[in-house]
């Protein structure tokens, strides 16, 4: 059977599109929008189940299927325009890749998402997975003008557009950013740049973290204009304490004054990052979130930030934690836990209104937590028949809601 | 419509607040678009959450089609319904439920008027950013269902970078929960799916919001240029800096003198062949930092004067004239086509070229009052609807235009929707696929298709895609026609 299915396979995409993984399961790497269309049309047909992968560097490569899907031969920087600061690229480019390319001529995408820098910007959107910037430039979603997906019985719906202000038709990217790959395979993306800042400054202080917590309180209250203003648990900056980072941008005088702001706004010692040390400190923590094999997020804002990392600490550990001390709030935890104290976060998160999202995991937890759960009234028939509507045959294996946890 | 649903309507909300007389209807045939007109059957005005919900079960018991309303301040129809539909009208739903400062987050109903919000949060120092021109009579509700810009929204984004919770009522009369009041949600993004949807997949009964903080240093700059492509090229410039004011507005010579000439007159000179309002904000040293790059910037792509507004006295009337800037056009013709479109930036000048040329062609006097740091464009065709050849040029070179928006890869509409004016023009920048997927959504939310039946996916053009089970299970054929359901 399996010989049959690599023939038609390679039908579609081609000989060298075609391998296997090193279970044996044939990986399918498509090289367009279309050819992933007419991949999952066939799909469709003959109820293949189908994994859909991007560079492999976040999410495990593990979820029960007939065929993965890559979408690494996805790797186009379509165009990129200085004047519009706007670029189409491909889902299957790497975030690093994209970021080297658009500083070549003097702009950014500003995001900061965990991760390697390998991981995809696909990837990245499908999960939603902002990091600190998300402070001053908001989530993920806010850096999206358009995309291109393909559904599950393998039709292409181009979403958006590429300009930055657009109300024609319905916002049918939305559901796409952060829907893990429930609704289709992201494969093409019109993102929203920016002019590379003039100045780019972090400063760090360490404490307790009580002491932290409070003076992000402070510091929100005295409406510092800070890009990030981020904690970070000892463990994942790997000090004896814990940081709090802060990431002030924008013009040379404007960044020196809101620095002088910052240290005169608490009694902590600033500590002052060099432009080499800033760079790697803020990568480095971006990738420290892989140090646990689950990842989640909670979404909490400020107020609640102390008793929800109590929570955080009393039902898991206080492993690999980030947290907004700034008024965006949410917190991102890493480590190693069983699926009953997960489950058990979930439901006391639930009881304070607190939604928590499984980013990774493996697929036994994924299969029995899922990405999401604890729906509100009313959510989760709509969450159903949309993926009925964008995967007919519900064939992409993705678990956004557990096993009998979704309604 | 049914006597025995005007009872039962009755019996929910009250015969004071249920409408079928034709001089009570009038005030509900037209939104600020004045070439669409259209008659309700009857208008229902709800006074409380529990009777909105009331009212949207005794819809669903009789398969009666509805339409919501806030202010009627839309720019595209979208608030217009037909004779067998029910109008239900949000404007009692006015009350601001709670306002968290600590979070920054508001709960308001539908029907709370947009500049209302801000002053009620303005003792915490704290605004709702938001605020399309017409904020001192649109509603939250209105500006949900539109996805409303306004000037401000270059840099802090439009409302659906704003909305982080709602409740909805379906058309089936349940209700639904999206988001949360913590801004990531327990789910998919339902609130950004929902945001924009134009009243078509529901009605949103409570809306919680972002606020931001009022920033302590603002600065508010006019600077008058000699031609319109120069002004263009400025715009470009200081977003290329790196630095995103808080609003970059452009005006022509033919607001700009609409404007002077009115009760709204802001100083802006009249013989300028574009102006330019350019604001910063943020804390005071930034704002001067900013400032001192913008300033030369200007000057350096051709600006005669660069103004700098000294007191809160002097910005006010400087965006009076800018805000009432639709107003004033009033004393050009007896009626305004406010179009909306938007281009990328760096398109903006040949754009406004091709609309001048139309303008030119078709005789017609246009007035552009725009948002130019997003690109996002208003050319105002000024006409006398009774003058139907007139009316037939405006609906020429309505379309003209937007073609040429769309030719140099911009959108229909920036912050007015499609409602049913843009309905003819979605095919332009979706493909068949594309609006069919957009109506399968729909259906979702709405399988019977009765709210706001008719606007934003022209039916004819989607692709066949098939029927969401819940909708096979009201009845629909699984493979028909979309053209076939639509009309079966």
């Amino acid at each position: 059977m399996i010989d049959g299915m690599l023939a038609r396979l390679r039908e579609i995409v081609g000989a060298s599109g075609v391998e296997r993984d090193p279970s044996g399961l044939p990986r399918v790497v498509p090289d367009s929008t279309e050819a992933m269309a007419r991949l999952f049309a066939l799909a469709h047909g003959r109820n293949w189940r189908a994994r859909i992968e991007g560079q492999g560097t976040w999410l495990s490569s593990d979820a029960p299927a007939d065929f993965a899907v890559s979408t690494r031969g996805l790797d186009r920087v379509v165009s990129v325009s200085p004047a519009d600061l706007v670029a189409t690229v491909d889902a299957g480019v790497a975030m690093g890749t994209l970021r080297r390319r658009l500083a070549d001529d003097g702009m950014w995408l500003a995001i900061d998402p965990p991760g390697r820098p390998e991981r995809s910007i696909g990837s990245i959107v499908a999960a939603g997975t902002a990091g600190p910037l998300r402070q001053g430039f908001g989530p993920v979603r806010d850096h999206v003008l358009g995309l291109s997906v393909v559904t599950g019985d393998g039709r292409v719906v181009r979403a958006g557009g590429r300009v930055v202000k657009n109300v024609a038709g319905y916002d049918l990217g939305k559901l796409q950013i952060g829907g893990f790959g429930g609704f289709g395979v992201i494969t093409e993306l019109n993102l929203r740049l920016r002019a590379l800042p003039r100045a780019d400054q972090t400063l760090i202080a360490r404490a307790s973290r009580d002491h932290l917590t409070s003076v992000g309180r402070d510091l929100t209250e005295a409406r510092l204009a800070l890009q990030a203003l981020e904690l970070f648990s000892p463990a994942i900056a790997a000090e004896p304490d814990w940081i709090l980072a802060a990431r002030i941008m924008g013009t040379e005088d404007g960044v020196a004054a809101e620095a002088r702001r910052l240290t005169s706004a608490s009694s902590l010692l600033w500590q002052q990052l060099p432009v080499e040390r800033a760079s790697s400190f803020w990568h480095l923590s971006a990738r420290a979130v892989l140090g646990g094999a689950v990842t989640l997020r909670l979404g909490v804002l400020q107020p609640g930030l102390d008793d929800s990392l109590d929570m955080l600490a009393a039902t898991l550990d206080e492993g690999l934690i980030t947290a907004g001390a700034g008024s965006a709030g949410g917190i991102r935890w890493s480590g190693e836990a069983r699926i009953d104290a997960l489950r058990a976060l979930r439901r006391t998160a639930a009881s304070r209104e607190i939604p928590m999202t499984l980013e990774r995991a493996p697929w036994a937890i994924r299969q029995q937590l899922g990405h999401f759960g604890a729906y509100r009234e009313g959510v989760g028939a709509l969450v159903s028949r949309l993926r009925e509507t964008f995967d007919p045959g519900l064939l992409l294996s993705v678990a956004l809601e557990g096993d009998g946890d979704a309604r | 419509m049914k006597e025995s649903l005007l009872t039962g309507l009755a019996a929910i909300v009250g015969p004071r607040w249920v409408r079928h007389r034709r001089a009570e209807l009038a005030t509900y045939t037209m939104d600020g678009l004045p070439t669409h007109e259209s008659w309700p059957g009857v208008v229902v005005i709800p006074g409380s959450r529990h009777e909105l919900i009331d009212v949207m079960k005794a819809l669903h018991a009789s398969k009666t089609p509805f339409v919501a309303r806030g202010a009627g301040t839309g720019l595209s129809g979208g608030a217009l319904a037909e004779g067998n539909a029910v109008l239900v009208a949000l404007t009692r739903l006015n009350h601001i439920l709670s306002v968290d400062p600590a979070s920054r987050r508001a709960v308001v109903e539908p029907g709370v008027v947009n500049a209302r919000l801000s002053e009620a949060v303005l003792p915490y120092g704290l605004q709702y950013v938001p605020d399309p021109s017409s904020q001192t009579a649109c509603t939250i509700g209105g500006n949900v269902a539109e996805n409303a810009g306004g000037p401000h929204c270059l840099k802090a984004g439009v409302t659906t970078n704003h909305v982080t919770d709602l409740e909805i009522i379906l058309p089936d009369g349940s209700l639904a929960r999206l988001g949360s009041t913590h801004g990531d949600a327990w789910g998919p993004d339902l609130v950004g799916l929902f945001v924009g949807s134009e009243g078509m997949f529901g009605i949103a009964c409570s809306i919680t919001v972002r606020l931001e903080p009022i920033p302590p240093a603002v600065r508010t700059m006019l600077a008058d240029f000699p031609g319109i492509r120069a002004a263009s090229e400025a715009v470009s410039a200081i977003i290329a800096s790196g630095i995103v004011p808080a609003a970059l507005e452009m005006m022509d010579q033919s607001c700009v003198q609409a404007v002077e000439a009115s009760i709204y007159a802001a100083g802006y000179p009249t013989d300028a062949a574009a102006v330019l309002l350019v604001e910063l904000d943020g804390q005071p040293e930034g704002v001067a930092a900013e400032h001192a790059v913008v300033e030369p910037l200007l000057r350096a792509h051709g600006a005669r004067h660069v103004l700098t507004a000294e007191s809160a006295a002097d910005r006010a009337r400087l965006w009076q004239g800018r805000k009432k800037a639709f107003g004033a056009m009033g004393r050009i013709a007896p009626d305004l086509v406010v179009q909306d479109a938007v281009v990328p930036r760096s398109a903006l000048p040949d754009v406004l070229d091709r609309i001048s040329e139309i303008r030119d062609r078709y005789a017609l006097h246009i007035s552009n009052v725009f948002h130019a740091g997003d690109g996002n464009l208003h050319p105002n065709i000024s006409f006398d609807r009774r003058n139907l050849e007139l009316a037939s040029r405006v609906r020429e070179a309505s379309r003209e235009i937007m073609t040429v928006c769309v030719a140099a890869g911009g959108s229909i509409t920036g912050e007015h929707g499609v409602g049913n004016d843009k309905l003819d023009y979605m095919p332009l920048i979706f493909d068949a696929e594309t609006l069919g997927a957009m109506q399968a959504t729909r259906r979702v939310f709405d399988p019977g298709e009765r709210a706001n039946p008719g606007k934003v996916v022209p039916i004819h053009a989607c692709r066949e895609w098939c029927a969401s089970p819940a909708a096979r299970g009201n009845g629909r054929q699984q493979h028909g026609s979309l053209a076939e359901v639509a009309h079966d």
